[in-house]
């Protein structure tokens, strides 16, 4: 029995994804990335040379030098440290609104997807209103109430993200709910709280995984808009949309300013959509692109 | 096919309450603080700012407020500016034509570029060109579209200075082509994915072996048999890419300083402006669900096998 239950294991889906991914070159490269990024993000005070913070005003827009690799800002700041720095912010953002979203998402698409009937309507209706804002101004306009600051865009973020989420669990929940495994739970006395979270949510993750991976790049290049809008975060956070913001005064004089720290929201997005799009291959190749 | 618009018309309706209720929620619920002395300032004295929440129905209870801005919406009238004091029907209105003009040759550029991407992708797989493309449209993906702008600024407008840093002039074309690219950029990208994909699928089907087959051009059998099927998935890409787009232009009328509705969303948000703020969210959700609706009744042209019955 033992013997049999490790065979069951080895040739488990999950393990059998991430052969077939590891194959895919584009998203290892998107994995190396996400990779780098988050030893960055978690030793960024080791990583970068100065504080992202201080101002010392008699270094103010600096070129490029070995104190500086990328030369400093209007404070006298390095950009260089405040982009290594700004890879906690884009992390946090991405994560933090993700995970809001999957909990909204995953509990109210189940529900609908589960039980159908009137609280199928409302929540679909739901759904269908709020992916019927485009998206950054739906994003735009919550910020408008909330205020702006890095935690108010988390709360945005989240809000604009989970009806996407909900209709795929919803979908799924829909077309697994009468197999008959979850039949036989049923019949062995299972109640509904333990069918959802134990039976039906684990059968949906693969499409709820590339979702949210696509989410989180999708998530970090809009709170750089926000910030960019002077609507996200605030000063003196060193945020990536933010540094991109201030430095637009110094378009001419110092294109630096604004070169880098794109670059790094463009490299970060893009690992997550390499990565995103070869798990899409692997777990669900049905999903479409768009 | 009358019927079937008529019936997404109608339930569209529901939709659009659904959004006015949310704004409304955002707007003067939710809101910290009291709209009018934002927009009055700190220093205004209370009889004033009794006199204007009175004068703008403020004071009465929500729900009254909430069926008050049903009954004005179902009429065209949007409300007044607090700052301005002007019709919000109005501001929009004015900045309509630019956003509109960069909003179509957005999409025309971004269709143009994105649909030849991805045929050239697709009739030359994993050939240098396939390449090229692909790699530019994950880039163009990935990037911020406002920095794509401004990338694009820094080139054309302040190095090579053959085109202007931004602004509308009289509405000559050299204001526009910048604009245009940055925000088409994101939807030629996913266009030209989605061509690429669905031509190689399409390419090795039976029909058109068949046309190959009756000794037809290579030309006509990639354009007249191939790419009409092949567009289907595409129109679906472009009418689910036109939210982003319609969201794009705020960022992208920001970087130009292009006087469209996007900007002036920008704007009312940053003074708290809240019936300008719904007024112009309403606006392009309206946009958003009337074009989503063309676009939907645009497959039938592409595909008479579709039948809206």
């Amino acid at each position: 029995m033992d013997k049999q239950n490790q065979e069951l294991e080895i040739y488990s889906p999950w393990r059998d994804a991430w052969r077939r991914l590891k194959k895919n070159k584009m998203a290892m490269v998107g994995l190396g990335v996400i990779g780098l990024l988050v030893i960055i993000a978690i030793f960024a005070p080791y990583i970068a040379p100065h504080d992202p913070l201080k101002v010392d005003l008699m270094n103010s827009l600096q070129p490029p030098s070995d104190e500086f690799p990328l030369g400093t800002d209007r404070l006298g700041r390095g950009i260089f440290s405040r982009i290594i720095y700004g890879a906690r912010i884009s992390l946090r953002v991405g994560l933090i609104t993700q995970s809001i979203a999957l909990v909204i998402g995953i509990t109210l698409g189940a529900l609908a997807g589960y039980y159908g009937g009137w609280v199928d309507e409302i929540i679909s209706y739901l759904i269908n209103v709020f992916l019927a804002f485009p998206f950054l101004l739906f994003a735009i306009a919550i910020m408008a109430t909330l205020g702006p600051g890095i935690n108010n865009v988390f709360l945005a973020l989240a809000i604009v993200s989970w009806p996407g989420l909900a209709r795929i669990v919803r979908g799924q929940v829909m077309s697994i709910r009468e197999e008959e495994y979850v039949e036989a739970v049923k019949s062995l006395g299972a109640n509904d709280v333990r069918i959802i979270f134990k039976h039906l949510i684990p059968n949906c993750m693969a499409p709820i995984i590339v979702t949210v991976t696509l989410g989180v790049a999708s998530a970090i290049l809009s709170e750089a808009g926000l910030s960019f809008l002077g609507l996200g975060a605030q000063p003196p956070t060193p945020s990536w949309g933010l540094m991109l913001s201030g430095g637009r005064s110094f378009i001419r004089s110092n294109p630096g300013m604004m070169i880098y720290p794109g670059l790094a929201i463009m490299i970060t997005v893009l690992g997550l959509n390499l990565f995103g799009d070869g798990l899409r291959d692997v777990l669900d190749p049905n999903m479409k692109d768009n | 096919m009358l019927t079937y618009a008529a019936r997404k018309l109608l339930m569209a309706v529901p939709i659009l309450i659904g959004i006015i209720t949310i704004t409304f929620l955002l707007n003067f619920v939710f809101v910290p603080g009291d709209p009018v002395r934002i927009m009055m300032g700190q220093t205004a004295n209370e009889d004033t700012i009794k006199m204007i929440r009175k004068e703008l129905g403020l004071d009465k209870p929500l729900y009254v407020q909430y069926f008050r801005l049903l009954g004005r919406l179902a009429k065209g009238d949007l409300g007044r500016s607090y700052k301005s004091r002007r019709e919000v029907s109005d501001m929009i209105l004015e900045r309509l034509p630019a956003t509109a003009k960069l909003a179509v040759s957005a999409m025309i550029a971004a269709i143009l570029i994105g649909v030849t991407a991805g045929i050239i992708s697709a009739i030359m797989p994993y050939s240098i060109w396939d390449y090229i493309s692909m790699v530019g449209a994950l880039l163009g993906v990935s990037m911020p579209v406002f920095w794509l702008g401004l990338m694009l600024i820094v080139v054309f407008a302040i190095k090579l200075n053959i085109l202007p840093v931004g602004g509308y002039g009289n509405g000559q074309i050299e204001y526009l082509i910048l604009p245009a690219i940055t925000l088409g950029s994101r939807q030629a990208a996913k266009i030209a994915r989605m061509t690429r994909s669905s031509m190689l699928e399409v390419i090795n089907k039976d029909y058109i072996r068949t046309a190959r087959s009756k000794g037809l051009s290579e030309k006509i059998v990639v354009i007249k048999h191939a790419l009409r099927n092949a567009m289907i998935p595409v129109i679906t890409v472009i009418g689910t890419q036109l939210g982003y787009l319609l969201g794009g232009t705020v960022l992208t009328e920001t970087t130009f300083s292009w006087p469209g509705i996007g900007r002036l969303a920008v704007d009312a948000v940053r003074a708290r402006d809240f019936p300008l703020i719904q007024g112009t969210v309403l606006f392009l959700a309206a946009v958003f669900i009337i074009v989503n609706l063309l676009v939907d009744l645009g497959y039938g042209l592409l595909d008479p096998r579709i039948r809206y019955d």
